[in-house]
């Protein structure tokens, strides 16, 4: 792989020339994350430089849809984490029970299976029928996916063991119905989502929400959009609201850790003060 | 041991960070190198180790028993500060940014490594430059090479386990082929190059 400080610069340019004209903002990734998404995406799309790459996102309408598909990152799992779940049960749950209805985001969901999951354990634990659920990502292929809400058979056994390892009451296969080679999740399920494109970078709070969960996006960001992403996630929790993050994510290193409280020993989990 | 003039550096303490990639055998082979580290150690040690994925590792309760140095796993963002070994999390690469912070990446395992050795190699060979020493063990595959040949592109330096003293040769001899490197000795060596380097305070 090249690396070097005349690649960084290239790759700036190309950051700022896809904010200039397509009004998606990396500018504020990861540089590391993005070398390593840049890498690959000159390999596949054959382009030698970056600045190639600039060339042909501006002059070939074709090219933009695909770099996207690079930059962001789609690698989700049913129930990925499962202490995660486990904890939402034990922990978060209770309270949640105690309003009359309840809306939760979800940021960067991806190809889906993070919401579903969430719909899931809220259908197992009766909470399902009182929520709406917002799903946003800024992948539109992403999301087309999520809406169909149809995954591999082959990735079944993992979601499968992910579910029981979350303290799950049911089966799993009591949520999906398999049909040539997929799996089909329950449209009860689908139901109470709402997918939407909305960016963390560049959009602003959308509703007033009981539970936040927002995993493995906020790695790809640098420390000052981080504190963008989380400021929208503070201002649309009510007080009391639930924060979730990945399971290496933490808001330790993040100006808006005095707005929350960590209500269990699981790291991932904090709370609107 | 094979040496050249450039490992007089590492020994005098001229480095900034050591990266650390292995594989099969590379719990028992980092028994020999970490525990040679003192708590003093002026730079950070970043390991991959690959391990079937699972949330949890034992890793880092495994090695903070028998070292003097502190091991720890990182959280995103964390400053990668001297003085620790940090280990990769399972089922994540780990990377190093330009200003010194780790950042994470749940992206496709690269040749079924996730966390992979090329990914921490290269991102760290551009956030240390010349002043980067990468180290690669035992293993029974061949990620790492071309993350040494990065570290190598980037003038840093590359110690390699000599494949005939590693439990699976493939992994050092795969780095080796694809960048000469500074020193290829047997573990023991290794570990009285990084101690010299973690006590010398030329820094
Ligand atoms: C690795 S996936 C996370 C999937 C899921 N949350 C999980 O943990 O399994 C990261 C997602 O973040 C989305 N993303 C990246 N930048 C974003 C932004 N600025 N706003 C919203 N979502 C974003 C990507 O499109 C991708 O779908």
């Amino acid at each position: 792989m090249m690396i070097g400080p005349d690649e960084d610069i290239e790759i700036r340019l190309l950051l700022d020339a896809i904010y200039h004209r397509f009004h998606y903002d990396f500018r504020s990734y990861s540089m590391a994350s993005i070398r390593r998404r840049l890498a690959q995406a000159r390999a596949q799309l054959g382009c030698e430089t970056t600045s190639r790459l600039q060339e042909r996102v501006l002059h070939d309408p074709q090219t933009f849809p695909r770099l996207l598909q690079f930059l962001t990152v789609q690698v989700s799992d049913l129930f990925r984490d499962p202490s995660f779940f486990a904890m939402l049960r034990t922990e978060i749950v209770p309270e949640l029970r105690t309003y009359p209805s309840l809306k939760v985001w979800v940021a960067g969901c991806s190809t889906g299976e993070e919401v579903y999951s969430l719909a899931i354990a809220f259908r197992e634990e009766g909470i399902l029928d009182r929520t709406t659920f917002y799903a946003t990502d800024i992948n539109p292929d992403a999301l087309r996916k999520a809406e169909a809400a149809v995954y591999p058979l082959e990735r079944i056994p993992t979601f499968t063991e992910n579910h029981r390892l979350s303290g799950a009451p049911t089966s799993l296969s009591e949520h999906y119905t398999a049909a040539y080679g997929s799996a089909v999740l329950d449209r009860s399920l689908r139901k109470q989502i709402v997918f939407s494109d909305h960016s963390l970078a560049t959009d602003s709070v959308f509703a007033e929400v009981q539970l936040v969960t927002c995993r493995n996006v906020l790695i790809y960001f640098d420390k000052a959009l981080q504190d963008r992403a989380l400021g929208l996630m503070r201002d649309s929790l009510c007080r009391r609201g639930f924060l979730g993050l990945g399971t290496k994510e933490t808001l330790r290193f993040s100006s808006h850790a005095t707005a929350f409280r960590q209500p269990s020993l699981a790291e991932q989990w904090y709370q609107r003060c | 041991m094979l040496r050249r003039e450039r490992i007089a550096d590492v020994e005098a303490g001229r480095l900034e960070a050591v990266v650390i990639g292995t594989s099969a055998g590379g719990i028992n082979a980092l028994g020999v190198i970490l525990p040679a580290l003192p708590a003093e150690t002026p730079f950070p040690v970043v390991v991959v180790v690959h391990m079937p994925p699972r949330e949890a590792s034992p890793i880092v309760s495994v090695f903070k028993s028998r070292c003097a140095i502190a091991i720890s796993e990182p959280r995103d963002k964390e400053d990668v500060t001297g003085g620790v070994a940090w280990f990769a999390p399972p089922n994540y690469h780990l990377l190093v940014e330009s200003d010194h912070t780790f950042a994470l990446s749940i992206e496709a395992p690269v040749n079924h490594c996730r966390p992979s050795i090329d990914a921490l190699f290269e991102s760290a060979a551009s956030a240390y430059g010349r002043h980067l020493v990468a180290v690669v063990l035992t293993g029974a595959n061949e990620d790492g090479a071309e993350g040494v040949a990065a570290v190598r592109e980037a003038g840093g330096i590359v110690i390699v386990q000599d494949p005939a003293t590693a439990e699976m040769p493939l992994m050092p001899r795969a780095a080796s082929a694809r960048a000469q490197p500074d020193a290829m000795g047997t573990l023991q060596e290794i570990a009285a190059v990084l101690r010299a380097g973690a006590i010398a305070r030329h820094r």
